[in-house]
């Protein structure tokens, strides 16, 4: 008969594949919010020395914007530098509040402001120029070589966080949400340390293998975390929390054995690292800065090579820009997956190096200290550019090795170091906010287009003009 | 109910998306707006329906000024508006649908339904919609969808509605239905603003059309107008809307599908034992509704696709089986349908999407080193050839208008030697004067010798471009018929025909009339 009787059912198929179409970006927006849940649950979950709360700024908002992340992990450098100057103002604020003197000035506030105000300007100013000295210059420095100290220490501290937030960046720009470049340092530390103090070998080659096996340790550890997810799909998000648990417990365990645990002791600590296998002070005896930052520094050269030169890197970068316009381009995305996080973890495990042959040159469990989690922060506040993140982790160095010298002469509990920490994190995940407070015009004002799909409507038009 | 727009501005920083608009519709007419992507039809409609604030001008509803806050307030005062892609949640009825947002409650705050059920059966009665209240949207075919959407707006009492480019998702015929349905509510009192680029079905409903240019109307045209005049008008110069093709000279045949099969993750074929050749010098044109296993097809060649079973051989040689990259160095240009998604990195420049897919071949890269200079070099090379409108080829591809970034991948695609060039969509959302462009090189390719695919839902085109029609029906052949087919043979074979039963109808027909 006519195909009119075949109408109904003909065009069902019509609808079909747009559907499936758009069930895919709207499964992938899901993902997004998974991923921001889960973000969020790493801040609930982890325990508390372990976790700043950044992580828990990461979750920030649930809008289900695709890109939101992305345009968090990449936004704008004023912003970024704002949200810094922000914090500062509201830590130096909360200074005050909770100062003594403040809350006694405070108690005749009406009869004389003037006092209330000056102790507030004295506390909140005395903390930071102690947080200043403490990481930067030391004014009482009796020699040059003390004056200088603190900036050394900073750049110490600075270390492992360069190397963990550069592996951090460069996965997120492949579109992958490291959380677990904590456990990456943990296992890259402990692979380091077993061959610095069983192995003994000629200086210079003992290091260097030192540095090789910290690398491949936290290549492997990450590199499983990128195969599951090539091979299973499973996220990485989950699966990087889930490995940093492991770690945490597998190095514990390793401590506990003959091979790893000191002989004589009964605590979870390995011997001391041979000599050769340490790495040798940068500028004398004097101060604890160690040739692990110029490691660093090459480090954030070669990412930097890597992400804007290479072909490897425009690979991850289009993966993680668009994997599906990748894929039909002939990249590998898989690959992609493992060979990012691999990187990724190589560079967190350099960090474990630093800190196993740097600066604690024994292994225990908590070598890493909080430093993976930091460097995700690190590697948010450098917009995942390579010398963004090389900036920050200075940056967050020297505000952990200042707050030591800020509690130690003002009083100023070190904890307020985490909250300005916080706080840009918070602020940089919230642009529209620091854009109102500073009333920056809101870029892309114009994207509002036909739902973003294609181009924004006006722009196609000035563009074909 | 009258409805005036007075020098309606919008501004989206410094870009101008309308530039005092004045438009009136009339009640019981059927106005068009015509214009490219992006002339900010779609911006003005927006500002109608309450959903951008205007820079400037005003909204007059009967004489009387209104302003609209939300969509809300628009649909109070009698606008309705269907939106190209739908507002319905799949999983809820027709009824419930409806109700969304206007839900009539018995006492105690329960669900009424009823309410809703009798008004949707009275609307769809009265026009004819065909609708019924209870069936779940996601099984309903996307013309009915469309009617339930309008059936939204007629339940709020909407005296116009805007329909943006309500045919796009259609077939030729649920295309006709619209168009009826379109003349009954016009009887019936109703004011439609219809927007659309498709001339042809823009000249058989308007009463009146106003075209749109760069946030400009340029001119209100007389439906009896030649399709010629209005295409000129839209791009602001004149058009060729015919392309000039000499007939193909097929040459060896070095493409074969054989009895191929692609699996759904559901264990469905959506692409079910389908066999078909190309051969060098020719354009196969594959035609259908969308989702009739068109996309699986081109990404099975393409080695996109899993559970893919047949042969695919180019000059010989088979493809399946064979990694992405491998088919591309075999010589397979792709145009994927949504350039967006899979064609373009919209972060990425110009320059770095020209070469997406070569980035390290040689010149432009040695070894795991990239030459960003040669790139460049590249980029500024395409973008004159193919005529980019880019600010410079760093601009990162996003920016650009649809027809440029069809330009960027299409250029990218032709760069390199080609055994076999598979277009899919190639003009979907491209100005008139780029389809121009993009149809000339593709017929260009082929006078080259290389064997062609076209995937199009788009009948036009799919009639300009094509020396055979191939048409797709349920991931099955409906048949391949000669180049030069008519709508109704290709109309009925969409519906799912055979080839030869639809020539035979139609010349029954013709022959009947005669």
């Amino acid at each position: 008969m006519s195909p009119q009787d075949d109408r109904p059912a003909s065009p069902a198929t019509d609808g079909d594949a747009p559907l499936s179409r758009r069930e895919a970006k709207e499964a992938a927006r899901q993902d997004e919010v998974r991923r921001e849940n889960a973000a969020e649950t790493a801040g609930g979950e982890l325990p508390p020395p372990a976790v700043p709360p950044t992580a828990t700024g990461l979750g920030g908002g649930t809008s289900p914007e695709s890109t939101l992340l992305q345009r968090i992990m990449t936004g704008n450098a004023l912003v970024a530098f704002l949200s810094v100057v922000l914090s500062l103002v509201l830590g130096g604020l909360l200074i005050a509040i909770t100062d003594e003197d403040v809350a006694r000035a405070s108690s005749y506030f009406f009869s004389r402001p003037q006092d209330t105000l000056a102790a507030a300007w004295t506390a909140a100013s005395s903390a930071y120029i102690a947080l200043f000295q403490g990481s930067v210059f030391n004014f009482q420095g009796e020699t040059f070589a003390r004056m200088i100290y603190p900036l050394t220490q900073t750049l110490t501290v600075a270390t492992p966080l360069i190397c963990a937030g550069l592996g951090v960046a460069l996965a997120f720009r492949a579109g992958l949400f490291n959380i677990g470049a904590q456990g990456q340092i943990l296992i890259g530390a402990t692979f380091a340390g077993w061959v610095g103090f069983t192995l003994h070998l000629p200086a210079g080659i003992h290091l260097l293998l030192v540095i090789l096996a910290g690398m491949v340790g936290g290549a492997i550890w990450a590199g499983i975390v990128g195969l599951l997810k090539a091979r299973t799909g499973a996220h990485e998000v989950i699966l990087t929390i889930m490995f940093n648990y492991i770690a945490v417990n597998l190095v514990l365990y390793f401590l506990s054995t003959p091979a790893f645990q000191r002989p004589g002791s009964t605590n979870p600590i390995s011997p001391q690292l041979d000599a050769t296998a340490l790495y040798p002070p940068l500028l004398g005896a004097g101060f604890r800065l160690h040739w692990g930052f110029v490691v660093a520094v090459l480090a954030t050269f070669f990412v930097a090579w890597l992400l804007n030169r290479s072909t490897v890197g425009f690979e991850l970068r289009a993966i993680g820009a668009n994997s599906s316009a990748a894929r039909t381009a002939g990249i590998n995305v898989s690959k992609g997956y493992i060979l990012a996080m691999a990187i990724a973890g190589a560079l967190a495990g350099l960090a474990g190096v630093a800190q196993v042959s740097g600066t604690e040159k024994v292994l225990t469990s908590g070598v890493a200290a909080s430093f993976g989690f930091d460097a995700i922060t690190v590697a948010l506040l450098g917009r995942s550019t390579p010398w963004g993140t090389f900036a920050a982790g200075i940056l967050f160095g020297a505000f952990r090795a200042g707050g030591v010298t800020m509690q130690a002469s003002t009083g100023t509990s070190i904890d307020i170091v985490l909250v300005v920490q916080s706080l840009i994190v918070l602020f940089i995940a919230a642009p529209p906010l620091v854009r109102a407070l500073f009333r920056l015009p809101a870029p892309g004002a114009s994207r509002a287009g036909k739902g973003g799909s294609t181009t924004r409507t006006p722009a196609s038009t000035g563009a074909a003009a | 109910m009258k409805l005036e727009l007075i020098g309606i501005t919008k501004r989206f920083g410094s870009l101008v998306a309308n530039d005092s608009i004045d438009l009136v519709v009339e009640p019981g007419q059927v106005h068009s707006l015509l214009g490219e992507n992006g002339a900010g039809k779609s911006t003005l409609m927006n500002v109608l329906y309450g959903l951008y604030d205007p820079t400037e001008g005003e909204i007059l509803v009967d004489d009387k000024p209104v302003t609209f806050k939300g969509p809300g307030d628009a649909m109070a005062a009698g606008i309705g508006m269907v939106h190209q892609h739908f507002m319905l949640v799949p999983v809820f009825t027709v009824a419930e649908n409806v109700a969304l947002g206007n839900e009539a409650t018995k006492a105690g705050g329960m669900l009424d339904l009823q309410k809703t059920r009798t008004r949707i059966r009275q609307i769809s009665d009265q026009y004819g919609f065909d609708v019924d209240p209870d069936a779940v949207v996601e099984d309903l075919p996307v013309g009915v969808q469309q009617r339930v959407e309008i059936i939204k707006a007629l339940v709020r009492d909407a005296e116009v509605l805007i329909l943006d480019e309500p045919t796009a998702v259609l077939t030729p015929k649920e295309t006709d239905e619209l168009l009826g349905i379109m003349g009954q509510l016009k009887a019936d009192g109703k004011s439609i603003v219809f927007i659309s680029h498709k001339l042809r079905e823009v000249k058989a409903v308007s009463d009146v059309i106003t075209v749109i240019r760069r946030g400009k109307v340029v001119g209100t045209a007389d439906p009896d107008a030649s399709t010629t005049e209005l295409a000129s008008l839209m791009v602001g110069r004149s058009v060729s809307l015919t392309l000039d093709k000499k007939p193909a000279t097929p040459g060896e045949v070095t493409f074969r599908v054989r009895d191929l099969t692609v699996q759904a993750a559901n264990g469905q074929r959506v692409v079910d034992g389908l066999s078909f050749e190309v051969a060098q010098g020719e354009i196969l044109a594959i035609a259908g509704v969308q989702g009739n296993g068109q996309t699986e097809l081109t990404e099975a060649i393409m080695g996109l696709q899993d559970h893919v079973t047949g042969s695919i051989t180019l000059g010989g040689e088979e493809l399946l089986g064979r990694s992405v990259k491998d088919v591309i160095r075999a010589g397979v240009g792709f145009v994927p349908e949504d350039r967006s998604v899979d064609g373009l990195v919209g972060t990425f420049s110009v320059a770095d999407n020209l070469v997406l897919n070569r980035y390290d071949d040689d010149p432009f890269a040695r070894g795991l080193s990239m030459s960003p200079a040669v790139i460049e070099k590249n980029a500024e090379e395409k973008i004159a050839e193919y005529d980019i409108r880019t600010q410079s080829a760093s601009a990162a591809a996003g920016t650009l208008s649809g027809g440029n970034q069809q330009k960027v991948v299409m250029a990218r695609e032709f760069s390199r030697p080609l055994e076999l060039f598979i277009a899919s969509q190639p003009t979907r959302g491209v100005d008139v004067g780029s389809i121009e462009f993009l149809h000339r090189r593709i017929v260009a390719e082929r006078d080259g010798g290389t064997p062609v695919i076209i995937v199009s839902t788009e009948l036009d085109e799919v009639l300009e471009l094509a020396d055979r029609i191939a048409v797709l029906y349920r991931g099955r052949l409906m048949g391949i018929v000669p180049g030069t087919a008519s709508r109704d043979v290709l109309g009925l074979m969409m519906a799912g025909m055979a080839g030869d039963e639809a020539l035979a109808q139609v010349h029954d027909v013709q022959g009947g009339n005669l």
